[in-house]
């Protein structure tokens, strides 16, 4: 029987690696099945479960994906899923969120200051340790 | 005895200092192996995404995309800098600022205007200070990279860039070598260069595409860069971590040296005010 390679990684993990006969994806344009010596194919996919048929293995296994980009060549399958939840509004919220923070980041000083003041002082700290180890070198 | 008080006072604020830089050096070690393992959990991805971009520079060389048209004349670059959010952690800041304000310098001499994306607080605050113009930033980020907190910053440069108002993006971070060493990086981000798709052998063929060729092609540019920046930032992040634990172990063994000083000092002063009292009893004895 023919086997064919599959690999789903994500950027903060491998999520699953090894072969299987068949493969049913939630591509964007509808599920599709993938054989093994399928044409190459290059397809984003939804948020939903991959369907695994593993030789030797009683049922399917089921991989869950958040959306992504499927590549498949006729030996090997590769998912590249998201890690993050996606949209093109979602996308064009968070650009507007770090516009923002850059705009705000002058305003926003004081609610760090403290924790910068006791950075500071150590930050002073160490430096006095470090021109006192100096010193000390220089007299021995 | 009054003589040795504010030498003891001096020693107490040393050693609390020591506490301090002790714990700090432990948090950064056992930090470190976290973030270590989250830069090679992140690689399988780029790995991956490497190999699909290049079968699909293969199979399709002459696909037009913004996000990949070559710009003959630069006019606006964007840099998006890398920065931890705290500092203590010895030179790694300081090293990475040199080299992407000698990028914008070398920009700027060729009258090229220069947008600047921060990513971590230091980051941000050299640039405000420099007066630079920041189009997006991100800070906060903790200690473990999240592709969330990026989307928001790479969406911004990336449609600036589609849209013709960049007509490049370099990355600057620190690249983790080992835990003494990390080394700051400059990279071109867009256009893609060629080095970014290596293209394996040479006979014809191509995809199908769903749901068409530009709509994929866009996705993927938009993950390969994503990809790229998180891999920075992971590695960023364990950089970060080793060369505050490096900074913390300079300062412990220096705060150590110090009170062992001081202690001699102490010990010299009380020694000296003994004897001193005691040759004074002795010549008033003498003197009777």
């Amino acid at each position: 029987m023919a086997l064919m390679h599959v690999e789903v990684v994500s950027t903060e993990q491998q999520i699953y690696s090894g072969e299987a006969s068949f493969l049913v994806a939630p591509a964007e344009e509808g599920e599709i099945g993938v054989y093994p010596r399928h044409v190459p194919l290059l397809t984003r996919i939804k948020p939903g479960v991959l369907r695994l048929q593993v030789p030797g293995q009683q049922g399917e296994v089921l991989v869950a994906v958040s959306g992504g980009m499927m590549e498949v060549q006729p030996t090997h399958i590769t998912v590249l899923a998201d890690t993050a939840i996606r949209g093109e509004d979602l996308d064009e919220a968070r650009a507007n969120e770090a516009k923002r923070a850059a705009e705000n980041a002058l305003k926003h000083a004081s609610d760090d200051l403290s924790t910068a003041k006791a950075h500071a002082a150590l930050a002073v700290a160490i430096a006095e340790l470090k021109a006192l180890d100096y010193l000390r070198k220089r007299v021995d | 005895m009054a003589v040795g008080k504010e030498i003891l006072t001096k020693i107490r604020s040393v050693q609390n200092t020591q506490k301090i830089t002790r714990a700090m050096q432990m948090v950064a070690t056992s930090k470190m192996r976290k973030t270590q393992e989250r830069m090679r959990a992140a690689r399988p991805y780029a790995e991956k995404m490497r190999t699909v971009m290049a079968h699909l520079a293969q199979a399709n060389a002459d696909l037009e995309h913004p996000l990949l048209a070559r710009r003959d004349v630069i006019k606006r670059a964007g840099i998006i800098l890398l920065t931890s959010d705290k500092g203590l952690c010895g030179g790694l800041n300081v090293n990475t600022l040199k080299r992407f304000f000698a990028k914008v310098k070398e920009l700027q001499d060729a009258n090229v205007e220069v947008d600047v994306c921060c990513l971590g607080q230091k980051g941000l605050a050299a640039c405000q200070r420099a007066r630079l113009n920041v189009v997006a930033s991100a800070v906060h980020l903790g200690d473990t990279p999240r592709m969330e907190a990026l989307i928001g910053p790479l969406t911004v440069l990336m449609k600036q860039y589609a849209d013709g108002e960049l007509d490049a993006v370099y990355i600057v971070y620190s690249s983790f070598v080992n835990t003494m060493k990390q080394e700051p990086v400059l990279e071109q981000l867009l256009p893609l260069t060629p080095e970014h798709m290596v293209v394996e052998h040479s006979h014809s063929w191509d995809y199908v595409y769903e749901p068409g060729p530009l709509s994929v092609m866009e996705f993927l540019v938009k993950r390969y860069v994503e990809s790229v920046v998180y891999q920075a930032l992971a590695e960023n992040m364990a950089s970060e971590q080793a060369a505050r634990m490096v900074a913390m172990k300079a300062a412990t063994d220096n705060a150590g040296n110090a009170i062992k000083r001081l202690r001699l000092v102490y010990n010299k002063s009380r020694q000296a005010a003994i004897t001193t009292e005691l040759s004074e009893i002795v010549a008033g004895a003498a003197a009777v």
